[in-house]
């Protein structure tokens, strides 16, 4: 029970809020152990569809990496094999140093995932939905559940809206309950699958201030896919460009904005100011 | 040859979850509230439907024999033959056709849409195990509530058996020797034999249509697939199953 006692004393010390008063409670509760991820000859094909053809990437311990690329080269794939929802053809990944097949990486890490499609539970309330993984592990008793869960949508601008199901939620909605409860999960490192597709410019901003906060003020390391280059630069320490199945580029911000290579201009140029096709 | 290695695969298939979901029956104590909401949708979704179905099955039943046995002179055997039929077969297989179609399909919809929009995986990243947390209540439940449905059908059956018994004109019996004769050859080992096969059919019948659910792939069309896939599978099982739960049976004198 060590986790809940430094996280109360965390609670108890941590008034620093995120600038705008809001979530102070979860932010205060999250900690992140610094982990950093390794992928090393990541290889995935679908039967004749080769998906991922020797991915390599390395994410420092506390870093936030947006990985850019067209629509249907495996960014989404890539993604559920950091979080072992696939098994790869070969290759290996290293979270913390360690494999996340190793039988006791999961009690050692916390890997959470936003999902494309928000994945919410239907069946389950809002309220129900963002508390289940602490309510399934018996991480707290009930009360500092509703609390971490009320301060966790209020983090995303969901506030009061606890008792409401998932089909009544618009999309972009979704996508904000799901943050919300990747983020209760108190991750080492999180995952977030196009956070921002379907969200209003301002929303957008929001998500990319609470992914700078999250960086900032917690330190988890972060990855973070996303099709929106304005929200890459914004968030991004490192950028990774993925095409046909393998990183062309990886480099800070300024080391893709210079980048020569034609792949990579063609992807990061605002669409609109590049000549009609 | 595909026919094959998909009937082998199915079945590798259910044995293995039946095996999972068994291991995780030692949760069930910690999730007894996921397993009563399950009992409750299940009594909701039969109790009515089955006293209907029950009344007129042991009606017909009545009906068919009855005046075949008065004009024997043998009448008063209405009641032990509508009692044995509905305690050992019609009971059973009954309840469980009724269960698969209105309990199992909605798992298996249910299933197979969490499936489908990746609700499953999200369940594996919170590190929830989803036999635990889906499967088992859900076969616990169904374990539970078919025997308890087939002891409600029989008595309504038999029910039904009386009525028709008493005002059927060419058989006219009376609710006494009706009753009396059906509590003569109605024993406990034939109630035994129909809750056995009960217990068995509520094994068969969720796990199959739960098996079918988690293993759904693709989109709308095919959580549509998956159900009648399930259900089918279903009867075919639990009748199949009957004949060889039967036939055990009576190997051990149980009949
Ligand atoms: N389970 C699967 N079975 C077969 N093929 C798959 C599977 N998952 C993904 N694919 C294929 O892998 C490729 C990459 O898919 P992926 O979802 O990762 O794309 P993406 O980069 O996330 O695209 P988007 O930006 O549109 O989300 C696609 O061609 C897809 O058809
Ligand atoms: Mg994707």
């Amino acid at each position: 029970m060590d986790m809940q006692e430094s996280a109360e004393k965390k609670e108890r010390g941590g008034d620093s809020g995120n600038g705008r008063g809001m979530g102070s409670v979860l932010l205060g509760y999250l900690k992140s152990a610094r982990v950093g991820v390794s992928i090393r000859g990541l290889r995935k094909s679908f039967g004749a569809n080769h998906v991922l053809k020797g991915i390599d990437l390395e994410v420092s311990p506390g870093e936030t990496v947006v990985i850019l690329g067209k629509s249907g080269t495996g960014k989404s794939v890539l993604l559920r094999h950091i979080i072992g929802l696939e098994k790869p053809d070969a290759g290996m990944i290293l979270i913390g140093g360690e494999d996340i097949n190793d039988p006791d990486f999961k009690k050692g890490h916390v890997v959470s995932m936003v999902f494309q499609s928000s994945a919410l539970f239907n069946s389950l309330t809002v309220e129900e939905n963002v508390g289940l993984y602490l309510k399934e592990h018996k991480v707290f008793d009930d009360g500092k559940i509703r609390n971490l869960v009320s301060s966790a949508l209020e983090i995303v601008g969901l506030e009061g809206k606890e008792s409401i199901m998932p089909s009544m939620l618009s999309g972009g909605m979704k996508r904000r309950v799901a943050t919300a409860r990747a983020l209760v999960m108190n991750p080492d490192l999180i995952l977030f699958d196009e956070p921002t597709s379907g969200l209003d410019p301002m929303m957008t901003r929001t998500v990319g201030d609470l992914i700078c906060d999250l960086k900032d003020k917690i330190e988890i390391t972060q990855i973070v896919v996303t099709h929106d280059i304005d929200l890459a630069f914004y968030v991004a320490d490192r950028l990774a460009i993925l095409s046909e199945g393998r990183i062309i580029e990886y480099g800070t911000p300024e080391d893709i904005r210079c980048c020569k290579d034609y792949a990579v201009q063609e992807f990061i140029t605002p669409q609109f100011e590049q000549p009609r096709r | 040859m595909n026919g094959v290695m998909s009937f082998f695969k199915v079945t590798g298939g259910l044995v293995s979850l039946l095996m999972e979901t068994l291991y995780w029956c030692k949760a069930a104590l910690k999730n007894t509230d996921k397993i009563s909401d399950q009992l409750l949708v299940i009594g909701y979704q039969t109790l009515p439907v089955g006293a209907l179905i029950a009344l007129f099955s042991g009606g017909v039943l009545a009906l068919q024999a009855g005046p075949t046995l008065a004009r024997l002179g043998i009448e008063e055997n209405v009641g032990g033959l509508v009692g044995l039929s509905l305690v050992k077969e019609l009971g059973p297989v009954m309840a469980s056709i009724l269960i698969a179609g209105r309990v199992g399909s909605a798992m298996t919809a249910e299933l197979a849409s969490m499936s489908v929009y990746e609700e499953i995986d999200a369940l594996k990243t919170m590190d929830i195990n989803p036999v635990r947390y889906l499967v088992m209540p859900r076969f616990i439940a169904t374990v539970l509530a078919l025997p308890v449905l087939v002891i409600y059908m029989d008595v309504i059956g038999w029910f039904g058996g009386a009525v028709v018994s008493a005002i059927n004109p060419e058989v006219q019996l009376s609710f006494s020797v009706y009753y009396r004769n059906l509590a003569d050859l109605v024993d406990f080992t034939a109630f035994c034999n129909g809750l056995i096969k009960a217990g068995i059919f509520g094994v068969i019948i969720s796990i199959v249509c739960c098996y079918v659910g988690l293993k759904t792939k693709g989109g709308p069309r095919e959580i549509g697939t998956a159900v009648t896939k399930a259900v089918v599978l279903s009867f075919v099982l639990v009748l199949v199953f009957d004949y060889y739960v039967t036939r055990i049976l009576l190997f051990f004198g149980l009949d």
